[in-house]
C-alpha cells in the first residue's frame, strides 16, 4: 500500500518529472542487478570444479558453504534496505543520486545501500530563529547579537528589534535539493526583510501601533524570498518578541512615557481640585442664601412683633402717660442698677481725693458670679439695704443679637 | 579446489574495473567529465553512469544555490557619510564548463570575484544616495541594479546570480553615538511637552474651578443682600409706621430699652451721684 501512496505521492510531487526525462526506470534497475548478480553466480559456478549454484548442487561441501555464505550475505544486505519513516517525516529516496521518490511515514523498503540512500526530513516539526537575541543566553549578549539586534529606521532612529521567525519544511525535496544552507538562508533573508520593513517605517510608528503591520510586511516579504531560492521552507509565524529603544536612550524614553502619565495627572488632579472646589461653593453659596433668607424672616418678625408691643404699650400710656413713664423709668433704673457694681459717692462737698480700688472691684466681679456682691463703696456714715433686684424685666432676651 | 583463488583474483580486478567504470551524479551535484583531461560532457542528468576507468575522470561541484556572507564595508553616501553595509548574494554553477574554466571549479575565488564586484557596485549605488534614500527605499533600487549588473559578470564565471542583498545598513559607532545624543534629546522635548500640556491644561482647569467658584459665591452674595435688604425694608416699614404713633413715647421707650440692654449685664461699674432723680427719695425722705 505504502508503495503505491508514495507513488501517487511522487508523481503528484516530484518537480523533476516535467523537466527531465527518466532515463532509468526502477524495474530496468532491478533487472539490471538481478542479472549482476546472476553473472556474479554464473562467473562463480563456472569457476568452482564440482558445484555451479549451490541451490542446484549441493554436492561439494565448501562449494555449498560458499553459496550459503553468499546467498546469506546477499539476503542481509537486502535487509538492510529496510527503513522506517517516522510520523510527521518524509523520506527522501535518491537512486544513484538521482532523486527517485518521497515517502510517507511508515516501513519501507528501498535498495540497499550503493544503490539507493535515504534522507529523512522532518516536515511537522516547527523550527524557529532568533534574531537579535537568543534564548537561554545570558541577557549580556555579545556584541555580535547586540548588533544584530540594532537598526535604523526611516527617520535615521536606532532601535532595538528582536524577532523570532517560526517555521517548517514545506517540501522535503526542495528543501534537500535547492539550497545548500536553507537555514542560512533563512536567517539572513529574515534579516534582511527585518531591515528593510523597520527602514521603511518612522520609530515612533514600529514602537507603538506599527507592531503588528511590521511582522506582517516582514512575514509576507521572507516569505517571497524563500520561495525565490525555492529553499522548500514556509514560515509559519513571525513574532516581534521586542521593539524598543536601545539600552542607551532608553532612560529618556521611559521619562517621556512618564512624562505622558505626568500630563494625564497633572490634568486629573486639577480635576479632582475642581471637582472639590466647585460643590463647596455651591454649598457655601446655598448657605448664605439660606441665612440671608433667614434673616430677613427673622427681622420682619421681629419689627412685627416690636411695633405690635409698642402700640399696644402705647394705648395704655396714652391713657394715664405721668404713671406709667414713671413706673416704666424705675422698673429700668432698678433692673439696671441691680444687676450693676455701683459706686454711689456723694462728692459735691468738697474735693476731697477718693482712691477706688477699680482693679480690685472688676477682677472680683470675674471670679464671683455677678448677681451676689452689691459691694458698696459709699461715703462714711450713710449705708443703703442691699439691693436684690426684683426681676421686673419687661423684656426677655427678644433682640438678642 | 585449485582453480578457487585464481578465479578470486579474477573477480576481485573485475569488480574493481566494474567499479571504476561506473559513477553516480548526485541530485545536488553539476559534474564534469574529462577525457585525459579534456572536457568531453557537462550535461550529465543525476543518476548511474558510465566512463572508461583512467581514461574518464570525474569532477563534481556542488550545484546547489550558494551564499556569499561578504565581510561589512564601509561606504561613503552622497552627503559623505559613513555606513557600514553588509551583504549577502545568492548564486549557483549555471554553466559548469565555464565554472571550470574561469574559477578551476573553487567556490572561494567565485566569493573573491563576486566581493569585488559586490563592493564596486556598492561604492558607485551608494554615492548617488542619501542615507535616508538607502535605508527606506534604496535597498531595493540597488539591489535590482546589481543582480543585473553581477549576471553579466557570473556569465563569465559560469554561474548565476539570483539575488544581491543588503542585509543591514548601519552607522559606525561614533555617529551611532551622536544618534542616541539625538534621539535623547528629541525624548527630552517630547517630555517637556508633555509635561507642560499637562500643567497648562491642569492650570486652566484649577482657574475656572476657581472662577466657577468665585461666580458662584458672588452671585449668592448678590441674593442674600437682596434678601436681607427686603428684609430690612420691611421691618423699618414696620417699625415707623408703629413708633410714629407717638414720638415722643417712642424716644422714651427706646431709651429705657437701651439702658437696660447696654448696662444691665453685672459687669458694669456704674459710679452714680445721688443726686440724680433716681435718687430722688434716696436721701431725704
Amino acid at each position: 500500500m505504502s508503495w503505491d501512496d508514495s507513488d501517487n505521492d511522487k508523481n503528484k510531487k516530484d518537480p523533476w518529472s516535467g523537466r527531465k526525462k527518466e532515463q532509468q526506470t526502477p524495474p530496468d534497475l532491478d533487472e539490471l542487478v538481478r542479472s549482476l548478480q546472476d553473472k556474479f553466480g554464473g562467473l562463480f559456478g563456472g569457476g568452482g570444479s564440482k558445484g555451479t549454484a549451490s541451490k542446484k548442487s549441493p554436492s561439494g561441501p565448501s562449494g555449498a558453504n560458499i553459496g550459503i555464505l553468499i546467498g546469506l550475505a546477499a539476503l542481509i544486505w537486502m535487509a538492510s534496505g529496510i527503513y522506517i519513516v517516522d510520523e510527521g517525516n518524509r523520506g527522501v529516496i535518491l537512486r544513484f543520486g538521482k532523486y527517485h521518490e518521497t515517502t510517507l511515514p511508515g516501513p519501507h523498503w528501498r535498495f540497499p545501500r550503493p544503490i539507493d540512500s535515504a534522507m529523512i526530513i522532518n516536515v511537522d516539526q516547527q523550527r524557529f530563529i532568533e534574531i537579535g537575541y537568543r534564548s537561554g543566553a545570558n541577557q549580556q549578549a555579545s556584541s555580535g547579537v547586540r548588533k544584530e539586534a540594532l537598526m535604523l529606521t526611516e527617520d535615521e532612529n536606532i532601535i532595538d528589534v528582536r524577532l523570532a521567525v517560526q517555521y517548517k519544511v514545506k517540501s522535503a525535496q526542495d528543501y534537500i535539493f535547492n539550497v545548500r544552507a536553507p537555514e542560512v538562508t533563512l536567517k539572513q533573508s529574515a534579516e534582511s526583510a527585518l531591515r528593510s520593513v523597520i527602514g521603511k517605517n518612522k520609530m515612533d510608528f514600529v514602537l507603538t501601533e506599527g507592531r503588528s503591520e511590521v511582522v506582517a510586511k516582514v512575514e509576507a516579504k521572507l516569505q517571497a524570498m524563500l520561495d525565490d531560492y525555492e529553499t522548500g521552507l514556509i514560515v509559519s509565524s513571525v513574532n516581534l518578541v521586542e521593539a524598543q529603544p536601545p539600552e542607551e536612550v532608553q532612560g529618556a524614553f521611559s521619562d517621556a512615557i512618564r512624562a505622558r502619565e505626568d500630563e494625564q495627572r497633572f490634568i486629573n488632579e486639577s480635576q479632582a481640585y475642581s471637582n472639590e472646589i466647585i460643590p463647596k461653593a455651591r454649598g457655601a453659596a446655598s448657605r448664605i442664601v439660606q441665612e440671608a433668607q433667614a434673616y430677613e424672616e427673622r427681622v420682619k418678625a421681629e419689627a412685627a412683633g416690636d411695633a405690635s408691643r409698642f402700640d399696644q404699650l402705647l394705648v395704655q400710656y396714652e391713657v394715664a402717660p405721668e404713671v406709667t413713664r414713671k413706673r416704666l423709668y424705675l422698673e429700668t433704673m432698678e433692673d439696671v442698677l441691680g444687676n450693676s457694681k455701683k459706686v454711689i459717692m456723694d462728692v459735691k462737698g468738697g474735693n476731697n481725693v477718693m482712691y477706688l480700688p477699680i482693679d480690685k472691684l472688676m477682677e472680683s466681679s470675674a471670679t464671683k458670679p455677678a448677681v451676689t456682691p452689691n459691694r458698696f463703696i459709699t461715703p462714711p456714715e450713710k449705708s443703703t439695704p442691699t439691693n436684690t433686684g426684683r426681676d421686673t424685666s419687661y423684656r426677655d432676651s427678644g433682640r438678642g443679637r | 579446489m585449485k582453480m578457487n583463488p585464481m578465479m578470486l583474483i579474477i573477480i576481485v580486478i573485475a569488480l574493481f574495473i566494474a567499479s571504476g567504470s561506473f559513477f553516480t551524479v548526485d541530485q545536488r551535484e553539476k559534474v564534469i567529465v574529462f577525457r585525459l583531461g579534456e572536457i568531453v560532457r557537462t550535461d550529465l542528468e543525476p543518476g548511474l553512469h558510465f566512463k572508461f576507468p583512467f581514461i574518464n575522470n570525474v569532477k563534481k561541484f556542488d550545484g546547489r544555490l550558494q551564499t556569499l556572507d561578504s565581510r561589512p564595508e564601509r561606504f561613503l553616501t552622497s552627503e559623505k557619510k559613513n555606513v557600514i553595509v553588509d551583504t549577502f548574494v545568492k548564486w549557483k554553477i549555471s554553466n559548469v564548463d565555464n565554472f571550470y574554466r574561469a574559477v578551476g571549479g573553487d567556490p572561494r575565488q567565485v566569493d573573491t570575484r563576486l566581493n569585488q564586484f559586490v563592493k564596486e557596485g556598492m561604492r558607485a549605488a551608494f554615492s548617488k544616495q542619501t542615507i535616508k534614500e538607502l535605508i527606506s527605499v534604496g535597498r531595493d533600487k540597488i539591489r535590482l541594479g546589481l543582480v543585473e549588473d553581477m549576471n553579466l559578470l557570473g556569465k563569465g564565471l559560469g554561474i548565476d546570480i539570483t539575488d544581491v542583498r543588503i542585509k543591514r545598513i548601519d552607522l559606525p559607532d561614533e555617529v551611532s553615538a551622536s544618534v542616541y545624543k539625538r534621539m535623547e534629546s528629541e525624548r527630552e522635548r517630547v517630555a517637556r511637552d508633555f509635561r507642560s500640556r499637562g500643567k497648562e491644561a491642569a492650570e486652566r482647569i484649577k482657574a475656572d474651578a476657581d472662577k466657577q467658584g468665585e461666580i458662584i459665591l458672588a452671585t449668592a452674595y448678590k441674593e442674600s443682600q437682596e434678601l436681607r435688604g427686603k428684609g430690612d425694608a420691611q421691618a423699618a416699614q414696620t417699625y415707623a409706621s408703629a413708633y410714629n404713633k407717638n414720638k415722643e413715647f417712642f424716644a422714651f421707650y427706646r431709651s429705657l430699652d437701651a439702658y437696660r440692654k447696654s448696662m444691665g449685664s453685672g459687669n458694669d461699674l456704674i459710679v452714680l451721684e445721688p443726686t440724680s432723680d433716681f435718687f430722688k427719695y434716696f436721701k431725704k425722705q
